[in-house]
């Protein structure tokens, strides 16, 4: 993004990842919403939108049949207006900061200073869907109501719609053109259980295996940390397969029990490796020095 | 340190088993206020937020530190995230931030705008004066300027006594009147939002939406101009126009500056200008569809009621004052609050 970073700034990373530290001076590394659940949250707001007007207009149409008719009419102007400029802002500016679609993909617009989010700022990003969605929409709409469909200006339309729509992809921290005029972003804050702890004993009557230092120094954080994801997944064909790669590295005889020996096998490194990093060595990966005594 | 022989030996797991209740109840309290929001929590609740929101994220840094168990750390950064916003990030509630805008955001945002609206206004009066002297010189030009759906028969072919009749006492439209009023002001509100947004594209699209509405205003006078009606299609307009054409002047100005902001940030970064400027100009843009909305309504209620005039411009103008007073008046200057 050239025209819109300061010079000097160093380029954000290429994951998802932004570094965010709260006043408390913690880093929170906030993850960002990703094109793909945007364009989904975006789809599912714009069909609930579609609904409720396809509906609304029905009643409408239906209660017109009986008389009244000229409040019904301004009713429903004001109804449209509302349901389209309004949908997006004051559920934004309410306290959960997400439409109906972003709370449903888990995301949440918030000022990308952390401040709180302000009626102006949810207001200018939300302006901005004018441009990039309803223009060239009503756009085609007028041309095509009007049987005379220009090719040229079609394609004018689809390139400028284009420009936008695909805005988000080419930064790195996925603003559409609303985020940049209204300061904002979004991000994921989708709930997360916290899962079992597999580094507790469940059980003490079970005996422990215990593992030598040369067969713990095998392998690092990076290793432990794939191992407990296998563990958590919990699928018996590839605990069998992991657990069969370690018994060879380690030379271990096959005992009939792959998921009890994964789990010793973890505490024992975890065990190892918190030591280690307790002490000032951290082993990152399985190609790092050994935690233990050097030499 | 030495551990019980019955704890367990793993760092993670020592200290989840002794802060898990504490995150337990955070994660509670997270969840009720996303679903029911703040009024849902007692007061020990309430209290005790801050206490376990703090509380989380040390833990957090220890986790990140000293535990290799990465779901925790995992479930810890969502956690904290979420109780950060619902205590950082939450706005103020809808109807302070209303009282608010009211009081301050809207006139500081119109003040904040002076030169972009002083812009805005000189081209509606440039384009207003070139289209009525084309339209006088060459009425058949009007055309080029007003489609028919607009114009609704007031066109230079139009009889003088049929020009006074769209002036008063319009029975002919009398029953469609409230529709009509409600079509316009969603339509002009709509082209308020536009002439903010597009100012993004450096204010050029801006600047030919404001530059057409003047010369739609200048066309139609000439037309009424030309039959001797000057002055009264001026009361006429003036009524509910005063405050409607003020609200495109501003929106358009709240375009400008957005364009402008984009395209010469100064010294400082393109994106930190652009959204300092977008959040104060959406305020103003907010507040021309206020006006738009008090214009509909003096556009339905007062044009059928007043028929004089000028009581006609006594009210427009009168509600111009008002306006600028709200607007322009010194204030005292409260701590920005942006």
């Amino acid at each position: 993004m050239w025209p819109f970073r300061k010079r000097g700034e160093p380029k954000p990373p290429r994951t998802l990842r932004r570094s965010f530290v709260t006043p408390e001076g913690v880093d929170l590394q906030l993850e960002l919403g990703s094109a793909g659940a945007r364009a989904a949250a975006f789809m599912l707001d714009a069909f609930l939108m579609l609904v409720i007007l396809i509906l609304v207009t029905i009643a409408v149409a239906y209660l017109i049949e009986g008389g009244k008719s000229q409040v019904l009419e301004i009713l429903w102007l004001i109804g449209f207006f509302v349901l389209r400029n309004g949908w997006f802002v004051l559920f934004e500016i309410s306290g959960r900061g997400a439409t109906p679609g972003k709370m449903a993909l888990g995301l949440r617009v918030v000022a990308r200073d952390g401040a709180p989010l302000t009626g102006g700022a949810v207001i200018a990003r939300n302006a901005m869907r004018e441009i990039e969605i309803f223009l060239p929409l009503s756009f085609l709409g007028y041309q095509a109501s009007h049987q005379a469909v220009d090719a040229f200006l079609v394609i004018f339309a689809l390139s400028w719609t284009c420009i936008f729509l695909f805005f988000p992809l080419m930064n790195r921290d996925r603003l559409r053109i609303g985020d940049l005029v209204g300061g904002t972003w979004v991000v994921r804050t989708a709930r997360t259980a916290l899962g079992v702890d597999i580094g507790a004993d469940e059980t003490m009557e079970r005996p422990r295996r215990r593992f030598t230092d040369a067969t713990l120094d095998l392998y690092g954080v990076y290793e432990l940390q794939t191992l407990e994801e296998v563990l958590r997944v919990g699928r018996p064909e590839a605990i069998a397969t992991v657990a069969e790669a370690v018994r060879r590295k380690a030379e271990l005889p096959d005992d009939g029990d792959d998921l009890g020996f994964l789990t010793d096998y973890y505490r024992a490194l975890c065990v190892r490796l918190e030591r280690g990093m307790m002490l000032g060595r951290r082993r990152d990966n399985k190609f790092a020095p050994s935690v233990g005594r050097r030499g | 340190m030495n551990a019980p022989a019955d704890m367990p030996l793993v760092n993670a797991s020592r200290f989840r088993a002794t802060h898990e209740m504490d995150w337990k109840r955070l994660e509670g309290i997270v969840n009720r206020i996303e679903r029911r929001g703040i009024g849902a929590l007692t007061e020990g609740d309430l209290l005790m937020l801050p206490l376990l929101y703090r509380s989380a994220l040390s833990a957090l840094s220890v986790a990140r530190e000293t535990s290799l168990d990465r779901a925790l750390v995992a479930y810890l950064e969502a956690l904290c995230t979420r109780a950060y916003f619902q205590i950082y990030g939450v706005p103020t509630s809808f109807w302070t931030q209303l009282k608010d805008f009211f009081a301050r955001g809207w006139p500081q945002a119109v003040q904040a705008l002076w030169r972009e609206t002083l812009a805005s206004f000189l081209l509606t009066v440039i384009a207003a004066v070139a289209a009525f002297l084309i339209v006088r010189h060459d009425p058949s030009l009007f055309y080029a300027i007003i489609p028919d759906s607009l114009a609704n028969g007031r066109d230079p072919s139009a009889s003088a006594q049929a020009l006074r009749d769209t002036l008063y006492n319009s029975k002919h439209q009398e029953d469609g009147l409230a529709v009509f009023a409600t079509a316009l002001f969603t339509h002009n509100a709509q082209i308020a939002i536009f002439a903010f947004a597009l100012g993004f594209a450096f204010a050029i699209p801006t600047v030919l939406l404001i530059a057409y509405n003047g010369l739609m205003l200048g066309a139609f006078l000439a037309v009424f101009a030309a039959k001797g009606l000057g002055v009264e299609a001026a009361g006429w307009l003036t009524i509910h126009g005063t405050t409607e054409i003020f609200a495109i002047i501003l929106s358009g100005a709240a375009g400008f500056r957005i364009g402008t902001a984009i395209a010469f940030p100064g010294r400082a970064a393109r994106t930190d200008f652009a959204f300092t400027v977008g959040r104060q100009a959406s305020v103003a843009m907010a507040g021309a569809v206020v006006m738009l909305i008090l214009a509909g309504l003096l556009e339905g209620i007062g044009r059928q009621t007043v028929q004089v005039d000028l009581e006609r411009y006594a009210i427009g103008l009168s509600v111009l004052t008002g306006w600028l007073l709200y607007f322009y008046l010194p204030r005292k200057r409260h701590v920005a609050v942006s």
